[in-house]
């Protein structure tokens, strides 16, 4: 069994085999993958007796389940009004420099897909950024590359 | 739903109606009609499109008409300012993300949002054009179905067609916002999907979003082309559908008329799918007796229950979602593909025609035929047997563009050999009709005697519901059939795949026990079939059913083995069912493919 | 009109002890009747926005002849300019673990779910521990329900509450016909009362206070306090619990920087004030209903860039289902970029506000019916800025 199997089966044990799972068990995949791989798709749907498309609509419907590859550590600058105002743009170029792609793009290491987001819900200190699960309120460009460095240093 | 009756008024004119009716079926029954785009009659209520929405007295939304029940007390109004405003709103927007190159597009003339354009006089639409903006995405890689993005509206019937009536799901809603539209697994194009190519979508779909691919330009230069003989077949369900696209009211017979303009259009012979639905029937009957004695005289190991494969939408079906009980399908050709490879060695060799020569062109109710013919396997006659299949749409479309005045044709007959036919051959466009057909001959092959129904009228077997089931006891049987007597010949039906699908999973584990199964994957047999004219409804296929069943009772002959030209095929060519030659040309074998 | 002024309240982070679940076990000694009754008399209204009086959704809930209910606990905080609940998750989790479970007793529902926008992700395992424990508290109280948490994945409209429903379903969260209302068929078509975060910690507020106590703050069509969410051009961005039905004006007077020139109330999806209306205009259900975002926006700001961020944000988070909602954003977002461009007439402005007046009211689901609210409102006051 590859990994991707065995991840989704573990997943769909603890969760249930119903439709009600689906939500979770991708999230699961994503959790581990950073992304719903084709084959990752296949087999949830597989296991949960759905078609590949309806697996595939569901996953598209949702920001955080992506489908496309995406690199080991996912950055998401809020962009929504209050953000916007405090100065997003200057954190997305800063970063945008720093890591040589655009929005949207991953680094060629695969270490970083850089992403917009809509509201956070910090909005009271912006510009705020997701690293992965991690939250980094009121951000200056310098402070967002040093959060970034501190992701290189470390080899997160 | 209940019986108990809701009192309300639309337009102010009092009208009651059964607790749990939507206003718009309400508003109906007082003759006012709503416009809708996302509600069919098949499908469960989606309430997205909003092109239905009415004015409820004290309520502060409109309200959905097709998604919103009836209350005591509703005072409703179909046609307040607020209402047309909105309305036109909504087709407004509609059209600004449409591409409406309508004089170019196959549903010119067919479109539902074309006449709500037209009745509401949406002329030089104030919004901004989307469709520019939007990939324009047209996949052509299915020989059977095409499907144009930028003409899509997201009424979403096609995907609840594909999912809840055909259990299939090859397409899906998917992302959202300004970039949801309908696709499929990760945008595949429909030949590396699931799709059976069954058209059930096409038929439901009210722009020009999905329609059938083409084939008129081919026929037409195979027609013009003094080399070729053109010969073509059309299919039972062809004769009682036909007619709705050329001015007919639904359930008109027009099978002399269709013969009439197919010698009008061109074709040099004109023959009959039915001639070898009856051959079917000598061939699946023949199969079923022979897996029945090898499993009850033999012992052997023979899958049963059998099943029917008239139906290329159901096979594909088969393929990919039950690969495990391929064994069960008949190795029997569908009569389409019987046809094609007869037509170019029996026919061929019989009139003299060189098949190198030969155009064989099909009309079929059905998309999936499309399909069908360029699958590998059917080229028995040394060469594609069938070249080119139209949906009985395109035929109609033939004869419009032959200039003929198809109501005011005289009858004429099929051009023979393999244009005759009997009853049973008929009713193959039915729901259960194959199964009819199968036990008039082989209760008398058995029996020597009629099936034991009324007029030869199996009515256990008729009818919309979505499985049937039937028993037949078998007494006095022939001598060579002693193995049978007091045998109980137990049969399912299923129409459409969802049913077929639930059929399957029960015959897969074992939860039911028949001989023979017949399945058709359309709803209603392929009288509903995805190459039909459209619109399609449950009414209209009652139309079709009742003008089936009185063209079998009208036939002298009601039997496939009483058919003379059978007779004299098995005479001249084939021998005898089930024969050397008939395994040649006439069965075949299936594929299993990925459900994923 | 009652004269509110503003007034800071301390109810909901206020007297938090760690002290397990007291109110609770005070709350069971009640019949669910008294306690829906105790609901309905404090006339408290859901403070997710739509402001439906809690007290009646229960009763309805109750009274469903369905041997399985749900209660629902809307934590997809999305609205823009909206950051409370998370706080509340944050700070006093517990609160709201003891409203759900009240709520579970009085409608008798055996198993509540915590639906948490993705975007909190961070949350979980603090949420998770208090789970734990409240699953162990209610053993010992004989009480029959437990919470479960599931999480969205980045989809704004997973907050309407029907959306919520499909997506805890595993669909796309496409907001479904109404009628059936949750009360009747929520989550798994059983009924279900569904609520948002501060909701919920309001109950366990009444149940400790007393209706009574409760009707005290607030107008009569807007009884007691809320949490609001302040951003934007203010020198003290932040959450503030206030009174209800006060005049917009005191607001800016305590919040503004000095130089307001608009105050967006209610997000996205709300309605954008500007400083001639501050004065007449009532922060409450009587006046402009919020879910608790106040946005305030200097003279420094473009109105023009605000509703297009807006714009943005909707032709985003729309599920596309409904037609006024997905090509209506779209042609409202266009539309004010052609104006700006100069590619069509100012008047094009008044046909988009017709179009938007449409989405109100024919919209499938509150998403594409509110879109109105910060077009009309910002396009009649500044119109100017949208078009030059």
């Amino acid at each position: 069994m590859s990994n991707i199997e065995t991840l989704v089966k573990n997943l769909v044990e603890k969760h249930g085999k119903t439709r009600n799972s689906l939500m979770p068990v991708l999230q699961g995949v994503v959790k581990e993958e950073r992304y719903l791989s084709e084959d990752a798709m296949i087999i949830v749907a597989k296991e949960l007796d759905l078609s590949a498309a309806e697996v595939y609509g569901t996953a598209s419907f949702y920001t955080f389940l992506d489908t496309v590859p995406r690199g080991k550590n996912i950055v998401r600058i809020c962009k929504t009004i209050s953000c916007h105002m405090k100065g997003k743009d200057e954190i997305i170029e800063a970063l945008e420099n720093a890591m040589k792609i655009k929005v949207g793009e991953t680094t060629h290491d695969n270490k970083f897909t850089l992403l917009t987001a809509n509201c956070l819900g910090w909005c009271h200190k912006g510009p705020v950024m997701l690293v992965n699960d991690v939250v980094f309120p009121e951000l200056t460009p310098e402070k967002a590359l040093e959060v970034i460095q501190d992701y290189v240093k470390n080899s997160k | 739903m209940s019986e108990y009756l809701v009192n309300l008024k639309v337009n102010n004119i009092p009208v009651s109606v059964k607790e749990g009716t939507s206003i718009l079926d309400a508003a109906k029954k007082l003759n006012f009609n709503i416009p809708t785009l996302c509600n069919h009659p098949d499908l469960s209520v989606a309430g997205n499109c909003r092109v239905c929405v009415v004015e409820v007295k004290g309520a502060r939304l409109l309200a959905a008409s097709c998604a919103t029940p009836v209350s005591e007390g509703m005072e409703v109004s179909t046609n307040s300012e607020k209402v047309r405003t909105a309305r036109k709103h909504v087709i407004e927007l509609l059209l600004s993300e449409h591409n409406a190159d309508c004089t170019k597009c196959f549903k010119n003339g067919n479109c539902e949002l074309q006449d709500l354009a037209s009745e509401y006089r949406v002329g030089d639409h104030v919004f901004i054009d989307l469709v520019k903006a939007k990939d324009k995405i047209l996949d052509i890689s299915s020989p059977s179905i095409t499907k144009d993005d930028s003409k899509c509206i997201r009424c979403q019937r096609c995907v609840r067609t594909c999912e809840e009536l055909q259990a299939v799901g090859a397409l899906a809603v998917v992302k959202k916002g300004d970039h949801q539209r309908i696709s499929t697994f990760l945008n595949k194009p429909l030949d590396e999907v699931v799709c059976t190519n069954c058209g059930q979508c096409i038929n439901r779909c009210p722009t020009g979003s999905l329609t059938e691919r083409t084939y008129l330009d081919e026929v037409w230069n195979a027609i013009n082309d003094p080399s070729k003989h053109v010969v073509v077949q059309t299919a039972p369900a062809v004769r009682i559908g036909l007619g709705e696209d050329l001015g007919y009211d639904p359930g008109e017979r027009v099978t002399g008329k269709m013969v009439a303009a197919l010698r009008h259009i061109g074709f040099d012979s004109v023959l009959d799918t039915d001639f070898t639905a009856d051959l079917t029937i000598m061939e699946e009957g023949t199969e079923l007796l022979t897996r029945l004695k090898r499993a009850l005289v033999d012992g052997e190991k023979v899958a049963l229950p059998m099943m029917t494969s008239c139906s290329p939408g159901w096979i594909k079906f088969q393929e990919h979602m039950f690969p495990d009980l391929l064994d069960n399908l008949s190795t029997c050709k569908s009569p389409q593909q019987m046809f094609g490879a007869l037509a170019k060695t029996y026919y061929a060799r019989k009139k003299g025609i060189d098949p190198k020569n030969m155009v064989s062109v099909s009309i079929m109710p059905c998309t999936a035929k499309k399909f069908e013919c360029v699958r590998p396997e059917m080229r028995d006659s040394g060469y594609q047997d069938v070249d080119y299949v139209l949906t009985t749409r395109e035929l109609a479309m033939m004869v419009k563009q032959a200039g003929i005045d198809f109501m005011k044709l005289e009858d004429e007959k099929y051009d023979s050999i393999m244009g005759n036919s009997t009853g049973a051959a008929v009713i193959f466009g039915a729901t259960g009709g194959v199964m009819e057909a199968a036990l008039r001959t082989a209760y008398e092959i058995v029996t020597g005697r009629e099936v034991p129904f009324t007029n030869l009228k199996i009515m256990p077997v008729r009818g919309f519901e979505g499985i049937k089931e039937a028993k037949i006891m078998i007494k006095g049987v022939k001598p060579e059939w002693g193995f049978l007597e007091g045998a109980e010949l137990s049969v399912a039906i299923a129409h459409g795949l969802s049913n077929a699908n639930e059929l399957m999973k029960a015959v897969r584990t074992g939860k039911v026990n028949y001989h023979f199964i017949e399945v058709m994957g359309c709803p209603g047999g392929c009288l509903g079939g995805g190459g039909q004219p459209i619109p399609t409804s449950p009414d209209i296929r009652q139309k079709r059913a009742d003008a089936i069943y009185s063209e079998d009772e009208g036939l002298p002959l009601r039997k496939s083995h009483e058919n003379p030209e059978v007779a004299q095929i098995y005479k001249d060519f084939l021998g005898e069912p089930l024969g050397h030659k008939s395994h040649d040309l006439l069965h075949t074998h299936y594929k299993p493919r990925k459900r994923y | 009109m009652e004269n509110k002024t503003l007034k800071k309240i301390d109810l909901i982070f206020a007297d938090y002890t760690s002290s397990k679940y007291k109110v609770l076990e005070k709350v069971l000694e009640k019949t669910p009747d008294e306690i829906i009754n105790e609901i309905i008399d404090s006339g408290l209204k859901g403070r997710g926005g739509a402001g439906f009086p809690t007290g009646l959704k229960w009763k309805f809930t109750k009274n469903e002849d369905n041997p399985v209910k749900y209660v629902i606990c809307n934590a997809d905080e999305g609205e823009p300019g909206t950051f409370k609940d998370r706080e509340i998750l944050e700070r006093v989790f517990r609160k709201v673990l003891s409203g759900m479970a009240t709520c579970g007793y009085a409608i008798g529902a055996k198993e509540g779910y915590i639906y948490l926008r993705g975007e909190y992700l961070y949350l979980v395992p603090e949420l998770e521990k208090e789970i734990e424990y409240f699953d162990e508290f209610a053993k010992k109280l004989n009480l029959d329900f437990r919470i479960f948490l599931r999480m969205g994945s980045g989809a704004y409209i997973c907050g309407e509450e029907s959306a919520l429903f499909e997506s805890m379903e595993g669909k796309r969260g496409e907001p479904r016909n109404k009628p059936p209302y949750p009360t009747v068929s929520g989550y798994n078509q059983c009924p279900t009362v569904i609520n948002n975060v501060e909701t919920f910690a309001t109950v366990q507020i009444i149940c400790k206070i007393g209706s009574e106590e409760f009707k005290k703050l607030g107008t009569s069509d807007s009884r007691g306090s809320k949490l609001f969410s302040v951003s934007g051009d203010t020198p003290t961005p932040g959450i503030y619990e206030l009174e209800l039905g006060m005049p917009l004006t005191d607001f800016v007077d305590n919040y503004g920087d000095g130089d307001t020139k608009a105050v967006q109330v209610g997000g996205a999806s709300g309605f954008c004030v500007p400083r001639k209306h501050l004065k007449d205009t009532i922060i409450g259900f009587e006046g402009i209903p919020t879910g608790g975002s106040m946005m305030i926006f200097n003279s420094s700001r473009s109105m023009y860039n605000v509703l297009h961020d807006y714009l943005e944000f909707f032709n985003e988070e729309s599920c596309g289902q409904c037609t006024p909602c997905r090509v209506g954003c779209q042609q409202l977002l266009k539309g004010i970029e052609s104006v700006k461009k100069g590619e069509r007439k100012p008047q094009y402005l008044d046909e988009l506000k017709k179009l938007a007046s449409t989405m109100k009211i024919a919209a499938k689901c509150g998403l594409g019916q509110s879109v109105a609210n910060p077009f009309n409102s910002i396009v009649d006051n500044f119109r100017e800025e949208i078009i030059y």
